[in-house]
This record gives structure tokens, sequence and C-alpha cells, in this order.
């Protein structure tokens, strides 16, 4: 069976004030049908407008995908006219944002919200979207589905109006479900709570999930595949023991480094990543990773490395000095 | 709900209080005797003890104290007084001018409405489009163009024009005739000021709908809308609309309570007998009772009107509504 979503050489590009910006500059990614795929990145990385782009969803002017395949479920998403699009968006890929203080319309019902969703996809009527609306509430586990259903987004918690946004998500039964740092802007007990629920309906149900985080925990928990991306391009890739156990970047290595652990003593000292994001308006021909790279070589500035295969599995990382971090990052650790 | 519009509607009387003393105190101020004006009318000599005598008659020789006092006295049991300079109860002077700029107040802001809000959505929908530069720029010269200048330059124009199709020159009649009464009479005589009135007001309520517009259609909930599949039309009428148009709804407010009192240089072009030019007469006149009742009138109105925005808003928004 062909991967139910592929994407292929995928270049998104923003036209600002300060010039050209390459957001997106050709990531190429499988998911499965009922995978869970992790992408992780610092903010400006681009796996937001990724993830955004998969459902042409980038404002434009300024954003514009610029080349590349976007192949879910055979067809591909770029060649599809604007009416086909909408009929894919809400009904084969759902959407969790990562803000459920603003993404949830405050004028509007929680009822009205999930109810659109069924009418505009399954012509739903009012009584059936009504039931409809009910059980997803109570799939997303909110007690007194009943009440809620009537109740404005403000007087939910943050944590469950992201439920709500699930149920939104899930309403038309979708295949892939693309979560955008959903628990980014909650707090640490509710995000484990809401990590567990999509991790078992997307089990229960079948779907696929995209998780998009910069946080390493979420992705060793509930992620089958990591990609990495930096500066717009996936720096490595591979399974999440992989990456975990035996990461082959400079930037995966100084990503978990940077993760507290609380199996190490208090007063260890974090390690953060160096310096900042690179401009994406000012980047060379080498690497882009270099100007914060501890074992940056003359051969990084120039050319960039392309993604390769490092071991087994389909583990690749895109460094010319992969083979020789392992001794170093063990070293240093 | 009833609570507080009970709860708003006391809080208004401290508001008119406070306006009641103001207006008392300005026309006091202004040099000048209702009484003189009255009698000297044609520059002639007046006698002092007949000023004395209508000082008199008029209350005017109390001590200022016991004339506020009775002023407020008067309003609280909805007695507002006869005029100082025609003799005739306010009251009946008022329902005399209110019809017409009531009229031309309704109709412009119906004008504004139903121009602003469709051209300021579409405006910023189509943002930076030649669409958006036309309507952008009408709106420009809207709010730059003085009302009374369009009026002049309507007038003008409607007077050649019926000079030129019919070789009689036309104006609009000057004497106000209800709607109902002769429409036709009525329409021709306050559709030009209203057009001119409220192509000023669609002007200003055309740019907040447009950068409300804007402003909303960044939103993340219209992002949700969109990831939802849903139908573009959906999105701006049921997503974007209802929350771009809580900040028009107060400046349409605002600019109708201003219309009631306030179009005295339109109302003088085109010749109407409305609110605002009455209260310059009295201004003029001295006419104190007249004044002060003008006054308390616009401030009701005023405070009418911001009551009617609040409860709006509250229907427009949950997050007032539920707080």
């Amino acid at each position: 069976m062909p991967p139910l979503l592929e994407v292929k050489g995928l270049h998104t590009e923003f036209r600002t004030g300060a010039g050209l910006v390459r957001a997106v500059d050709g990531i190429s990614y499988t998911v499965e049908h009922g995978e869970t795929v992790a992408i992780v990145g610092e903010s400006g990385s681009g796996k937001s407008v990724g993830a955004l782009s998969i459902l042409r969803l980038i404002p434009d002017p300024p954003g514009r995908i610029t080349d590349g395949e976007i192949l879910f479920n055979g067809y591909d998403l770029r060649r599809l006219s604007e009416p086909e699009m909408r009929e894919i968006r809400g009904r084969d890929i759902g959407m969790v944002f990562q803000e459920p203080m603003t993404s949830l319309n405050p004028v509007l019902t929680i009822g009205r919200q999930i109810t659109e969703v069924l009418e505009q996809h399954q012509g739903a009527d009012g009584s059936a979207a009504q039931r409809r609306a009910l059980e997803l509430l109570d799939l997303v586990g909110i007690a007194d589905a009943g009440r809620r259903l009537r109740q404005y987004p403000h007087q939910l918690s943050g944590g469950m109006r992201q439920r709500v946004m699930i149920a939104i998500a899930l309403a038309c039964s979708p295949k892939l479900i693309i979560a955008d740092e959903p628990t980014t802007a909650l707090d640490v007990t509710i995000q484990a709570q809401i990590l567990e629920l999509m991790k078992s309906l997307t089990l229960k149900l079948n779907v696929a999930l995209i998780v998009i985080t910069h946080n390493l925990g979420v992705v060793a928990r509930y992620a089958s595949r990591v990609n990495v991306m930096y500066a717009g391009r996936i720096v490595e890739a591979g399974s999440a023991e992989d990456i975990y156990h035996d990461p082959r970047h400079p930037y995966t290595i100084a990503l978990l480094k940077s993760v507290p652990r609380l199996d190490q003593p208090r007063r260890a000292r974090l390690d953060p990543v160096d310096g900042q994001p690179p401009d994406l308006t000012k980047l060379d021909g080498g690497c882009s990773f270099r100007p914060r790279c501890r074992y940056a070589v003359e051969q990084c500035s120039q050319a960039r490395p392309p993604l390769a295969s490092v071991g087994g599995g389909g583990h690749t990382a895109a460094c010319f000095r992969s083979a020789d971090l392992v001794a170093a990052r063990d070293v240093a650790a | 709900m009833h609570r507080y519009i009970v709860t708003r509607l006391l809080l208004a009387v401290p508001t008119l209080a406070g306006a009641a003393a103001l207006v008392f105190i300005l026309m006091r101020l202004i040099p000048g005797d209702v009484c003189v004006i009255r009698m000297g009318a044609g520059g002639a000599h007046v006698d002092q003890s007949m000023v004395d005598l209508c000082h008199q008659q008029l209350g005017l020789d109390k001590p200022m104290i016991l004339q506020f006092l009775n002023f407020l006295w008067s309003y609280v049991t909805f007695d507002f007084g006869t005029s100082m300079w025609s003799g005739n109860p306010v009251t009946h002077e008022i329902a005399l001018r209110l019809p017409v700029s009531l009229e031309v107040a309704i109709m412009a802001t119906v004008i504004a409405i139903v121009i602003a809000i469709p051209l300021g959505t579409i405006s910023a929908l189509k943002e930076n489009t030649w669409l958006d530069h036309v309507v952008r720029v009408t709106a420009i010269a809207g709010i730059a163009t003085p009302s009374f200048w369009l009026g002049i330059m309507s007038l003008i124009l409607v007077l050649n024009i019926s000079a030129m199709t019919s070789g009689k020159p036309w104006m609009p009649p000057i004497d106000y005739v209800p709607l109902w009464q002769d429409p036709i009479r009525n329409l021709s005589m306050v559709l030009l000021p209203a057009i001119t009135v409220g192509y000023r007001y669609s002007a200003v309520t055309m740019r907040l709908t447009r950068s409300a517009m804007l402003e909303v259609m960044r939103e993340d909930y219209i992002r949700t809308a969109r990831a939802k599949g849903l139908l573009e039309q959906i999105i701006v009428n049921r997503h974007a609309l209802k929350n771009a148009l809580l900040p028009v709804v107060t400046l349409i407010g605002i600019e109708f309570a201003f219309l009631i009192g306030g179009l005295v240089i339109t109302e003088q072009v085109f010749n109407l007998n409305g609110i605002g030019r009455l209260l310059v007469q009295a201004v003029q006149n001295q006419d104190n009772v007249l004044a002060q009742a003008l006054v308390m009138l616009v401030v009701a109105v005023f405070v009418v009107t911001n009551l009617v925005i609040d409860v709006l808003y509250a229907w427009l928004d949950p997050r007032i509504r539920f707080s």
C-alpha cells in the first residue's frame, strides 16, 4: 500500500520586505496510514509553514508554494482546484492549532463550531449534527457535553478548548490530523492529558498524525518516526529510537542536550544550543547550521550537505561529519 | 440584562445633571440679554424699567442658584418651560423641528450602513487590488470633503440639470411635510441632505469596517475556519463579520447621536428647519430655556444611543454577555 502522505521536495517561500525567505526549502517525508510522525525544530525552522503548506493554508501573498509534490491518497494536493482542496480540508485532513485561546471563534458556540464542519462536508442537518457533536465531545473526554455545546470558548479552560479543537479535527473521520504544537500553550499536566488523548484516539480510529513540536519529550513518547528541521530543511530523519539513541546531526545532538533530565544531578548545567537561528534571507551555499556548530570544518562552508543514509532503517542525516560525530558526541557526554 | 439596563439608566442621571450645570453656566457666560435683544431688535432705545419688568416675568431677576434649582426641578417634573423668545412651550418648538432632524439622521445612517459595510468588507477582502484602491480613494474623498461644500455643489447641480432638461430650475421645497403625508415632497427635501451627510458618514464607517475586517481576517480562528474547509462566504459572514462589526457599531451609534443636533451647517445650506439651527438661534437670542432644553435633548440622545450600543455589544459578543 502506498503511503498516506508523501511530501516530495516541497518548497514554500515568503516575499518579505527584507527579501525572499525560503521558509521550507525542499523537504521530503512520508506518513503511513495510522502512523504518528513528529516534525521537530526550533521557532522559525519552517515546521509550521511546512504543515500549513500541506493544506495550502499559506496566506498568498506573501507566501507561495513554489515547488514539490504533496501526494495524499494518490492525489497531488498542489494540483487540486480550490473547491477540491476545500473538500479535503476538515474532511480528510483535520488540523489542531497551537493556541486554543485564539483558534476558536469567540462569538460562536462550541456546538456551532463543531456542527458547521459536519454540515459542510457531510450535509448533516440540525439534529443529526447535534447528536454527532455530542458524541464527539464525549469522545474527547468533555463531561456534561450537552451544556458545553451551548457554551462559548471563553467559558472553557485551555485544555478543554484544545479538546474541542481535537473534536473538530476528528468530526468527519479524517485519515490524517496535523497538530501544530498542540500542547505548547498549555500547562504541563494538561499537556500530558492532551497528548495521551491524541495518541489513544489516533490509535483507536486509525488516524495518521503529524505532530509538530519543539519538545523532544513529546517525540520520544508519541511518535514512531521523527523529522528534525533546521532553517527550512530536514537535517535528520529516522525512527524515534534512532534520533534518541544514535543522533547523527550536530543540531539533533544539541537539541537533545538542551532538554533537562531528571536522571542527572540537578546542578548539572543545561547545555542550550548556542547562537541564534539563521536569518533565512541571508543563507549562503554552505550548511546553514555551520555558524552554531562545534564540529564545523572547511567543507561545511563550501557545500550544503545532502540528506544521506546513516546506518539502516531509513535513518538519514545531512552532515558531512555524521560518521565522526559518533565518537565526538560519546566523548562529550 | 434588564438589571443592567436599569443600572445604566440610573447612571444617566448624574450625566444629565452634569450637562445641565454646564449648559446653565455657559449660557449665562455669554454676553447679552434676551430682553434687550427682544425689545431692541430694531436698534431702538430700550427703557430700563421695561427690561426689569421683562426680567421679572422670565424669572431672570432671581439669584442664580435659585434659577438653577428651578431649572433642575422643572426637568424632574417634566416641565421644560417656555421659550424666552417666542413664548411658546419649548416642547412645541422642538416638536416642530425634531422630525426633519431625525429623518435626515436616520436616512443618513441607513445610507452609510448600506454603503459602508459591504464596501468596507469587500475592500478588506480584496486588499490592494484596484477595487480596494477605488473604495479607499472614495472613502478618503468623503472624509476630506466638507458636507456643506458637497451640499452646495449638489444643489447647484440639481438646479442646472433641472434648468437644462425642463427649462425651469428646480429647488427642493423649503417647508417640511411629514413622510406619510406627501412622500415625494418629503423625500425631495430630505434626500439630498441625507446623501450629502451620509456620504461622509459612510466614508468614515467604510474605513473602520475595512481595517476591522483586515484585522479579523488575520485572526487564528479564521485560519481554523479555513482548515475546516468552509466556504469563503461562510467564513466571512459567520466568522469574520460578527467580530469585525463590534467597533463599527460604536462608530455608527456615536455618529447617529451627533447627527441629531450637530448638523448646523448642513441644515443652513439646505434650508432645513432642524434642531441644529434651532440651537444656534436660541443661543443667538439668549433664549436660555430653549438652549438648555436642546442641549439636554442632545445629551439624552447620546445617553440612550450609548445604551443601545452596549446592548448590541452584548448581543454580538458573548464574552460581554456572560461576564
